[in-house]
């Protein structure tokens, strides 16, 4: 007989990580329902009352980041740490690792939710988090790779199950996107600027922003469907042969579709064909998986009746399939023609985030914390309240923003018989929409009441048990299972082939990092158009006010040669303009106006106004007010640190600027000053205001000035 | 675009290594049996006896 070995499996790990989940996640709903709701009442900003750090520009980076990386990111831990202790039949590899790797993330979600409320922002969406963050991020995500291979190498179990490929594969991959989308050079303590420019770091940030979705939001959560779906079901996945398919397949074809979120952008033509074909070819694995999945269910079904856990986990499964087919779909340059800077791309998103994320959570939350604390789930009847009530969320939630969206891209995009913009003034699309951002929010309350019952029938779960770790015994694994290998370097291989090719990877991949990105990009940053000019300082000032106040989150500055958007914005944008955008800045979303040639628009006059008060310029604006921008002074003491940077990452300042670079920038502030002083407004030089006003003053004059002359 | 080729190389060896962990599983005998493995992972761990626990416990 074969020696047996007795352990016991880390619960108390999962419980942490189960509670974690459940608690940001209800924090990140929350700041959701807030963002929802500053859209149709921009009061609550709550800036007239005197508050600098809860407008929308600061809350959405933090809702996205807490629902992103602490409640999936949490669910993915909680659920990871349950099912590979199982799965390889043994304990986790270091108890000390696995709490490192606990506190670690949780601190990084709190530091996280500071400095984005305080402004410190990267400016890149799902990348905000600046550059001693980023490091934290990557020290603790080694820490959960070690502690993950490491169990990995002591299994008792050979065979690596479908859902741990999932999560080895979400491992790798997350690590080199983080390392390398995160690529910056610090000027301050808590401040950097991206190394990549322009084009260039739109690429690479929606590279990684893509596969942030494919490799943090799906990846991990497809893992845990493997484990949980046939578990809760008790009955083997539908075709264990599919799921192997459904893997390899999804990680090859998912790291090329990044691109398609740069359809009719800058980007050169292949790159964007590139991406959409992979995208289509997506729908393969995603929809074999789906079927899987929902198949795995077959001749049970009559139990989804009874136990709310299935029920989540068929509308996860489900929801999962509709994104993964609308995904593709959108990705199709004619569909993302109309799609592209609408709320179509927010609800897209929240089919995958509130049907597939959110539900299966609670499904693994239902079925995992009664097993945990050894008891029985308190009330079905709450769970059932729950499932009803979340799902008629999604509802609510998702229709009313296809319609937006739907409905705001034919505004934009109509014209009048004469050939005229039937709304020229973007305002009128915005309040036509209102009423379907009120039904968002009702939508997101549903599901967010849903989720506090969930929280109340857990807690009270919880209460009528006691989570202790499991007493298991296991067979020990034959120490050489290699089938007759000579030489000696070649055994050790064998044995350990995750830890080699992982880690070599990754050590590989930042030392190339480090060696080839500057060399490579600096060179690239040559302007192909030559009246493209540095920022000035007080330019830079303001656009660096412009990333801490996350503008971007509302405005691109991507302007596609639509005859749409030319008549509405002006010349569509070249990729040669950006070459000095430290990072840049094109957004995704435009529920206000593109920007990007917003300069001389308007008077200076007008802006101040319109900072201070939106609705005094744009009556029914939903744009938060910034009154403290009036008050605040500009940091110019960190000038000469950010033109040093700049000159550092390429930007062609003249040698020694930096120590004279405040002097230019006082000269450019009095000019305003002055200029707003012939409108009687009088302010003194100083402020945040005027370094805005600069740079709204100066997006896309660089070659608007050449356009005015010769065309017009 | 140097960013591109850059991302075109960071994803390639991505792949690559992806490629080899197939090889590797494949030639591992992953795959042989494309059944079983989803059958057991069901089955529940057999409990250890709690009062017998202190002379094995080398891997808590």
């Amino acid at each position: 007989m074969e020696q047996t070995e007795k352990f016991h499996y880390d619960n108390k790990i999962v419980k942490y990580f189960a509670i974690a989940t459940t608690f940001w996640g209800i924090v990140g709903m929350l700041v959701g329902l807030l963002a929802a709701l500053q859209l149709i009442f921009p009061a609550l900003n709550f800036t007239e009352m005197g508050s600098q750090i809860t407008t929308f520009g600061r809350v959405r980076p933090v809702h996205t980041n807490a629902i992103i990386f602490a409640f999936v990111g949490n669910g993915i831990f909680m659920g990871l740490y349950y099912s590979l202790q199982r799965l390889v039949k043994a304990r986790m590899f270091s108890d000390l690792l696995s709490k490192i790797h606990f506190w670690g993330w949780q601190s990084i979600i709190v530091a996280a939710a500071v400095t984005l409320l305080a402004g410190y922002t990267s400016g890149k969406e799902y990348a905000e988090l600046e550059w001693p963050i980023d490091i934290a991020i990557t020290l603790i995500w080694v820490v959960f790779g070690i502690n993950m291979i490491g169990t990995l190498i002591k299994r008792r179990e050979r065979h690596l199950y479908v859902a741990i490929w999932f999560f080895i594969a979400t491992w790798v991959t997350v690590a080199v996107l983080h390392i390398v989308n995160s690529f910056e050079l610090p000027y301050s303590l808590l401040k950097s600027y991206s190394w990549y420019a322009g084009v260039q770091d739109a690429l690479v940030q929606w590279w990684y922003g893509h596969n942030a979705v494919a490799f943090f939001l799906t990846t991990p959560y497809l893992g845990l469907m493997y484990y949980f779906v046939p578990k809760a079901v008790n009955r083997p996945v539908y075709s264990y042969r599919l799921s192997i398919i459904h893997f390899w397949s999804l990680i090859f074809l998912y790291i090329w579709a990044g691109p398609h979120h740069l359809l009719y952008s800058s980007l050169p033509e292949w790159a964007q064909s590139l991406g959409t074909v992979f995208s289509i070819m997506l729908i393969a694995p995603s929809w074999g998986g789906m079927i899987n999945g929902l198949l795995t269910l077959r001749g049970a079904w009559d139990r989804v009746r009874d136990e709310p856990t299935l029920k989540f986990f068929v509308v996860a499964i489900t929801a999962y399939g509709m994104s993964t087919f609308e995904g593709p779909l959108l990705s199709l340059k004619n569909v993302n023609a109309i799609s592209h800077f609408t709320d179509w791309t927010i609800a897209h998103v929240h089919i995958g985030g509130l049907g597939w994320n959110g539900f299966l959570t609670f499904g693994i939350l239902y079925f995992l914390i009664p097993k945990l604390w050894g008891t029985q789930l308190y009330s079905k009847k709450l769970a059932n309240f729950h499932f009803w009530i979340g799902t008629l969320g999604i509802v609510f939630y998702a229709i009313p923003l296809y319609w937006a969206g739907f409905t705001q891209s034919l505004m934009w995009k109509e014209f009048t018989a004469e050939g005229f913009l039937a709304y020229p003034n973007f305002l009128e699309t915005v309040t036509q929409i209102l009423p379907m951002y009120a039904l968002r929010a009702f939508g997101g309350s549903l599901y967010l009441i849903g989720a506090l019952v969930m929280v109340y029938n857990l807690i009270k779960t919880a209460q009528t048990g006691e989570v202790k770790d499991e007493y298991v015994e296991a067979p020990a694994l034959p120490k050489m299972h290699n089938m007759g290998q000579k030489e000696y370097w070649h055994s050790v291989i064998e044995r350990k082939p995750l830890m080699l090719t992982l880690l070599s990877l990754i050590v590989i991949l930042i030392g190339g990092i480090v060696e080839f990105v500057p060399t490579f990009l600096i060179q690239s940053n040559v302007p192909t158009i030559s009246s493209v000019k540095p920022y000035t300082p007080l330019e830079l000032q303001g656009r660096d006010l412009y990333i801490k106040e996350g503008c971007y989150v509302c405005h691109s500055q991507m302007i596609r040669p639509f005859r749409s958007e030319t008549e509405r914005y002006g010349e569509y944008s070249k990729a040669g303009e950006f070459v000095y955008d430290h990072p840049f800045q094109w957004g995704s979303k435009r529920t206000g106006p593109d920007l990007a040639r917003i300069g001389s628009k308007y008077p200076d006059s007008w802006h101040y106004n319109h900072m201070m008060d939106p609705t005094t310029m744009s009556p029914g604006s939903i744009m938060p007010p910034y009154p403290h921008m009036l008050e605040n002074e500009i940091d110019i003491e960190s000038t000469p640190a950010k033109i040093r940077a700049m000159q550092t990452l390429g930007v062609p300042y003249p040698e020694g600027y930096d120590a004279i670079a405040n002097d230019d920038l006082m000269k450019q502030a009095e000019g305003i000053q002055k200029n707003l002083a012939e409108s009687g407004i009088k302010t003194p030089a100083n402020r945040e205001i005027i370094a805005m006003i600069a740079y709204l003053q100066r997006m896309g004059m660089d070659i608007k000035v050449k356009e005015n002359i010769s065309s017009k | 675009m140097s960013a591109l080729f850059i991302l075109i190389l960071i994803s390639l060896s991505v792949a690559i290594s992806f490629l080899g962990a197939f090889i590797w599983s494949v030639k591992d005998g992953q795959y042989e049996d494309d059944y079983a493995p989803s059958v057991r992972m069901l089955l529940d761990d057999k409990k250890a006896d709690d009062l017998k626990s202190t002379n094995n416990q080398t891997n808590k």
